[in-house]
């Protein structure tokens, strides 16, 4: 094998005091060699991202390295100064990062900011720097090339601003390509467009590349090697195959088994005699106000949804950002009021109901929402938060509290009453919501994205959990994920959304093995390392 | 084409805005107590009836209050605002003389503090957590606390008594007779104090908000890009992180801008500065009815323009924003 293009030997990056452990990563060893691509794979915290911050020289504030030397082309990246540093960066070394949305300058134009890339390295004139933006447009697949350079990120969709970040990160030709998580934040069809993108564009220029994820799915789709990291330390580093097919260490092989599996439940659903839940041509638009000197806009988020939900169904609803599944779920809870259509709760419309008896009603439809962070009211103790409300719904103060308890041992957690959501873990405050979203002794819950914010093997225990608390306090499930391998997983029955319409309905196995939509068939194509036998099935 | 449909739409906004202040002054003031009438007669040393009754004659003041504020609704649109009973002048000649001398010294200290203020708060937000940083925020501090009255009275007795370097009152030396570029000198040097203290304050809070906003944008995930670019630290601050950090700055010179015509009446006051706001404050002790009506519309006015304007900017600053949305 050549020599490799980066060489990170026993390094030791130290956090602030006080963090939750000594070590951002320690004793960490890995090459990149020219024309591959290492994935570096782990969960949050394992310190994954932290090396390639370092190659960057982008370390955040307060973490140094105190051992071990990174080796680019025969110098140790640990002992340049910044400016050294910061020659290298854009010009050998490229980056791209997670968040499409947030990582391009808002106000900055596409072909400007491209074009800072080539004068930050004193390259070209002005308007030769257009011209090359313009053609790494057109290299990344952009649609109107023309019309994007001249655009503002905001223009733009999630994968198109990814494309112009991948344009950035090229624009020098780079020998090493740093990748965080550079599909995370997207939808799984733009994902599939993405990666393919990303590992061409790699083949073609030969770069080397580390590509960093939590993903064990991107990792079987294009990585050459895997490097696995737990809590700072490499667990396993190998060929992309035999970590695959033969995980060596316990944790590796725990993280492959926690991603929902190929395997699909058989359904226990049995035709009913009444429906729990029954929407009829439900209808909602979304309308920017025209006013006095313009014209309004329509978004038709829901377009004439109809389906039952049996008592005790785990019912998954699967579809992209913007098919409208989110607002479904708050029109069923009633947190939109549907323009036109009925929702019948055990025969009682919901659609229509206002003030007091929706108040009545309400109560039997929780909601459990995705971000655990954002969800909780920082300021309130997570019992109060839990027993606020029983108590709006009349239920005594000590009553509530007593019972929030109760509601916590429930999902794990016991005897935390007093303390407030920033003492909990992503995963914990998820519980939480549970909790919060049983407390008022829910028929029905909906599941918004509930699972799509955390962890693998935290994903793995908060579905285990939904699927005990649903059989022991027979509830019913109304599951939105964008995520198909969680709905498989969990779901007996799945809708498939596209543009406000349901595309296609069914059990599980029906929609997974033989899909009917083209829709369906082009979303289950697009996860990644999906096992071919599946597909085929 | 967007712009120009933008503002016709503001300005049809800005009209009915306009005609509601109108309305409101009108009867906030017909709320106030006394009678005008009564006020003039006495201070003319006359208080029989017939001569009140004249008077009344006279301004109109007899008339049911519905014809008083349609005259006076029908006046305002052909720009007659009445005539001041007190200074024996029109209001609108009165108002348009003072106004130049408000707005030359409320402009300059709005340009004064918003550059200065912008520039001490990057510098501030540059050197976070270094002494030359602590040092600008707490100098900032001290004339965002610091009342106006007391930085003017001080001022004047270091600057003119004491070292004798600037004028203490006045917008220029009377009986010196300069004209042309001596003249503009004059002006330029009895401008400097007032300037400078209605200017601190509003410098002080756009030291602390540019500084603020400029960590919190130094936060951004664009910023981590373009260090990724290889930018120099420098390009980012300006082109990245202050541009960014702008947008609530806008806001807030929008408002101070609004205040341009109203706003100055103590350093006015201190300073013998013969702007609005000595005129409207004259105007509130002599129960001028007229005149404090025509100065209520002149600021209104002036807020919506400024409205209008910081929306305008806001829209060139940041392209996210569109139209109602």
């Amino acid at each position: 094998m050549s020599d490799p293009v980066l060489s990170i030997r026993g390094l030791t990056l130290a956090l602030p005091k006080g963090a939750d452990r000594r070590y951002a990563v320690e004793d960490v060893s890995y090459d990149v060699h020219g024309s591959e691509i290492l994935c570096v794979v782990g969960e949050s915290g394992s310190g994954k991202s932290m090396a390639a911050n370092a190659v960057m020289g982008l370390l955040p504030k307060g973490v140094r390295a105190t051992a071990g030397e990174i080796l680019f082309d025969g110098q140790d990246l640990l002992r340049l100064d910044e400016k050294q540093h910061r020659k290298l960066r854009g010009l050998r070394i490229g980056m791209i990062f997670q968040e499409p949305m947030t990582a391009l300058n808002p106000l900055m134009r596409v072909g400007a900011q491209i074009g800072e890339v080539f004068e930050a390295h004193n390259r070209l004139t002005p308007a030769e720097r257009q011209s090359r933006a313009l053609e790494l447009l057109i290299e990344v697949g952009l649609p109107q090339p023309e019309k994007a350079i001249r655009a503002y990120p905001f223009e733009l969709s999630g994968g198109q601003r990814q494309r112009v970040m991948i344009a950035m990160a090229l624009a020098l030709e780079p020998e090493l390509l740093i990748a965080d998580e550079p599909t995370t934040a997207l939808d799984v069809t733009t994902q599939a467009q993405i990666l393919e993108l990303i590992a061409d564009l790699q083949r073609r220029h030969g770069m080397a590349m580390m590509f960093i994820t939590h993903d064990f799915g991107v990792v079987a789709e294009i990585a050459t090697r895997v490097c696995v990291m737990r809590e700072g330390r490499i667990v396993e580093l190998g060929a992309a195959r035999d970590v695959l097919e033969r995980p060596q260490h316990d944790y590796t092989r725990a993280l492959i088994e926690a991603i929902p599996g190929n395997h699909i439940p058989e359904s226990r659903y049995l035709d009913p005699p009444a429906p729990l839940l029954e929407v009829s041509h439900l209808h909602k638009v979304f309308r920017s106000r025209g006013g006095l000197f313009k014209s309004s806009r329509e978004v038709h988020a829901l377009d004439d949804v109809s389906f039952i939900l049996a008592p005790g169904e785990t019912l998954g609803v699967v579809g992209e950002s913007g098919s409208g599944k989110s607002t479904l779920g708050r029109c069923v809870v009633r947190l939109e009021r549907p323009d036109s259509g009925t929702l019948a709760l055990s025969g009682i419309d919901l659609s229509s109901l206002k003030g007091e008896a929706l108040r009545r009603e309400r109560r039997r439809v929780q909601m459990i929402f995705q971000d655990p962070y954002a969800s909780l009211n920082p300021r309130t103790r997570v019992g109060m938060a839990i027993a606020q409300g029983p108590i709006a719904n009349g239920v005594p103060r000590d009553k509530a509290l007593k019972q929030a308890d109760q509601l916590l041992e429930l999902v794990g957690l016991g005897g935390v009453a007093d303390r407030f959501p920033h003492e909990f873990s992503g995963g914990q405050r998820q519980r939480i919501g549970i909790a919060r979203a049983l407390a008022l002794d829910p028929e029905l819950i909906v599941a918004d994205e509930a699972v799509s914010a955390l962890d693998v093997s935290i994903q793995a225990q908060i579905l285990e959990l939904l699927e005990d608390l649903k059989h022991r306090l027979s509830l019913s499930l109304l599951f939105i994920t964008h995520d198909l391998r969680v709905a498989a997983q969990i779901c007996d029955r799945i809708l498939v959304m596209q543009h406000g319409r349901i595309v296609e309905q069914g059990s599980a196995r029906e929609v997974f093995l033989n899909p009917q939509a083209a829709y369906t068939r082009e979303l289950l194509a697009a996860i990644p390392g999906r096992e071919p036998s599946l597909a085929s099935a | 084409m967007l712009y120009a449909r933008l503002i016709a739409s503001r300005l049809f906004k800005a009209v009915i805005v306009l005609f509601m202040i109108i309305i409101l002054n009108f009867f906030l003031i017909q709320l106030a107590p006394g009678d005008p009438a009564a006020i003039l007669a006495g201070e003319a040393g006359a208080t029989d009836e017939a001569f009140l009754r004249q008077l009344r004659e006279r301004f109109g003041l007899d008339q049911p209050l519905y014809v008083q504020l349609w005259r006076y609704v029908s006046g305002v649109a052909t720009l007659d605002f009445g005539y001041s009973y007190r200074q024996q002048m029109p209001v609108l000649d009165l108002i348009l003389a003072r106004l130049p001398a408000t707005l030359l010294l409320t402009g300059t200290a709005f340009v004064l503090s918003l550059v200065l203020g912008i520039v001490a708060g990057s510098l501030a937000a540059a050197r976070v957590k270094k002494p030359s940083g602590s040092l600008i925020m707490a100098l900032a501090l001290l004339f965002y606390a610091t009342p106006l009255f007391w930085v003017a009275l001080m001022s004047v007795v270091v600057f003119s008594v004491y070292l004798d370097w600037l004028p203490a009152y006045g917008l220029y030396t009377v009986g010196a007779g300069h004209t042309g570029l001596a003249l503009v000198l004059d002006v330029g040097k009895h401008l400097i104090l007032p300037a400078t203290t209605l200017a601190l304050f509003f410098m002080a809070i756009y030291t602390r908000m540019t500084r603020a906003s400029m960590l919190e944008a130094s936060q951004q995930d664009f910023v981590k890009t373009a260090r990724a670019k290889g930018l120099k630290n420098s390009v980012i601050q300006r082109r990245h992180i202050l541009r960014n950090a702008l947008l609530p700055i806008i806001t807030l010179a929008g408002l101070q801008a609004g205040q341009m015509v109203g706003g100055a009446i103590l350093t006015e006051t201190v300073f013998a500065w013969p702007g609005i706001g000595r005129l409207m404050f004259e105007a509130l002790q002599q129960r001028d009815y007229n005149l404090l009506l025509g100065i209520f519309f002149f600021s209104a006015a002036l807020v919506i323009v400024f409205n209008i304007i910081t929306d305008l900017v806001y829209r060139l600053a940041d392209p996210r924003i569109k139209e109602g949305s």
